[in-house]
């Protein structure tokens, strides 16, 4: 068992030691991605004038903390360079190697995934803290444990749901020259659809039905609105069943796509 | 490049010291040289160029989908109304897209340029440095997305029933160009960190970020984030002073000449940072 992880294990550990190389580059985009929550959040403020107005249930401290959520969520979860990086590994040639080897290509990936987002986490929690420190009056706490430990999992649930959509996304790589216009198609729309711009339940009806039959609002929304209190119960049940059936179908959809991929792989010279 | 002066060219018989770099008036057909290329490399790949047109229309449709989704819950954003923020969404667009199709793609480029030591060539070239690493390539996909802008301003303006002079629009055209200037100013300052640091991408991508501040009114700043994103990253004049020339609110000539002293300053400290990075470039290939 041990030595069927192991690899795995060393993967994490350098993709750790290979991540840190750029910890400042990290540092700085972690600080200028609080540049446009801070706009949203005074933009808001501006729009809550009255600080007695609510917005579809929310009031200015809840829309507030929606946000500073959100990019809590989106500094621990989101995927930044890996579907470029896989797209590359494709296009070079470099894939050869792990048909050949012990090491299944999309486990090693998660292990790159991961420790970027450890090294990501670290880098970001310095300027993250320092603004949540500054916009404290607007955090909110979680109600309570069990409240926690549903936001916890469907996080978990959420970081492998975006890397999955983005190995999916990928495996274009094989048949296409060029896949960042799709890679920045996806990330509009998770924009949109994940309640990344705004919280989906201050649509209209029809439209947030609409919207949650796509697996993007359980990347960010979700597991936002469990945190706050927005759902709870057997809402939070179903909703982390159908959370970890669209991981389950990201995951499939990626095997297919890879082993179809493969299919139509050719290596020269390397 | 066949046009450029031989660098020995004789002078009533007698040897002329080599020119170091091509004379200005050399400089439009090097420009539309270097057009000529980066048509050509995007005819290319026309699919890719066609799908990029769509990518950018995605992201602008989204900020107009956000300014909709906001005027759902309120009337006004300050003094601002649906219609001069729908102005300000389009203006803010139009700068940004003539910006990218100009300098993004080249100061993005800068970090390469260093690391690969490709720079060395460049510095070789009797052309001045700078003007090439800033415009060798020219994303059309921007004049084209610039052109979904100017359709929300046409629109928005419409809507508010706005006949502009044609002193107000040679003030918004020069205006605009300002804009432009900043944002190159600060990109080609921030592309320069990567004579220092060892991956710039990452910065680049970060200014990317700043124009989310660009796109939104004034009035909902105060204090000492109006005063940051005024006078030292001035993302709060970019679009609201051209948009504010058009819809005949700009509270007097201070604003216009405030942002038009900002740009020149602007450049002119973008030409100091990058005499300091040469200075300290030691080549990274030979």
């Amino acid at each position: 068992m041990l030595t069927a992880i192991r690899p795995y294990l060393f993967t994490f550990k350098l993709g750790i030691e290979n991540t840190l190389v750029y910890r400042t580059n990290f540092l700085f985009r972690a600080l200028f991605n609080l540049l446009p929550l801070f706009a949203i959040i005074t933009l808001w403020k501006a729009i809550y004038s009255d600080r007695h107005k609510t917005v579809s249930g929310y009031t200015v401290v809840d829309m507030i903390a929606y946000y500073l959520l959100v990019t809590i969520i989106d500094n621990l979860t989101s995927v930044t360079e890996d579907d470029w990086q896989i797209a590359s590994d494709i296009k070079n040639g470099h894939i050869s190697q792990f048909l050949l080897r012990p090491v299944e290509y999309l486990s090693y990936r998660l292990c790159l995934f991961s420790a970027g987002r450890c090294v990501f986490t670290v880098a970001a929690a310095g300027p993250v803290t320092l603004f949540l420190i500054a916009q404290r009056d607007y955090f909110l706490w979680p109600a309570d444990c069990t409240t926690f430990a549903c936001f916890s999992l469907s996080l978990v649930l959420s970081a492998l749901l975006q890397f999955l959509l983005s190995f999916s996304l990928a495996m274009l790589a094989f048949w296409l020259f060029e896949i960042s216009s799709f890679a920045f198609v996806l990330l509009a729309l998770q924009r949109l659809l994940g309640g990344q711009m705004f919280p989906l339940d201050i649509l209209p009806v029809g439209l947030q039905r609409a919207m949650l039959c796509t697996p993007l609002p359980y990347t960010t929304f979700f597991p936002a609105s469990i945190y706050l209190g927005r759902i709870e119960g057997w809402a939070v049940a179903s909703g982390l069943m159908i959370q970890a059936g669209w991981v389950a179908t990201a995951y499939f959809a990626a095997r297919f796509a890879w082993q179809r991929g493969l299919r139509s792989y050719t290596s020269v010279g390397s | 490049m066949s046009t450029l002066p031989s660098p020995t060219s004789t002078l009533a018989g007698r040897q002329r010291p080599p020119a170091i770099t091509a004379g200005w008036a050399y400089y439009p057909g090097i420009y539309l040289a270097l057009t000529r290329n980066s048509l050509v490399r995007d005819m290319t790949f026309k699919a890719n160029f066609l799908f990029w047109i769509f990518v950018e229309l995605l992201w602008f449709v989204l900020q107009l989908v956000f300014n909709n989704v906001l005027y759902m819950h309120t009337d006004r954003i300050g003094t601002w109304t649906k219609w001069e923020v729908l102005l300000l969404i389009g203006t803010s667009h139009f700068i940004q897209q003539i910006f990218q199709a100009l300098f993004l793609v080249n100061c993005s480029n800068l970090s390469e340029l260093v690391h690969t030591g490709k720079l060395d060539f460049m510095l070789l070239l009797p052309v001045n440095t700078r003007f090439l690493v800033s415009c060798r390539q020219i994303d059309l996909t921007g004049f084209s997305s610039a052109g979904s802008g100017l359709a929300v301003i046409i629109f928005a303006a419409h809507k508010l029933g706005l006949h502009p002079s044609w002193l107000q629009l040679a003030y918004f055209a020069g205006l605009c160009a300002a804009a432009i200037l900043i944002h190159y100013s600060l990109m080609f300052v921030m592309a320069s960190v990567s004579f220092w640091s060892v991956r710039a991408q990452g910065i680049m991508m970060a200014y990317y970020n700043l124009f989310s501040i660009a796109r939104i009114p004034d009035v909902a700043f105060a204090g000492g984030a109006r005063a940051l994103f005024t006078f030292v990253i001035p993302m709060l004049l970019v679009s609201n002073v051209p948009v504010k020339v058009l819809v005949q609110t700009a509270s007097s000539r201070g604003e216009i000449l405030l942002m038009l002293v900002i740009s020149a300053a602007a450049f002119i400290f973008s030409a100091y940072v990058w005499k300091c990075a040469l200075s300290r470039y030691t080549s990274a290939s030979s």
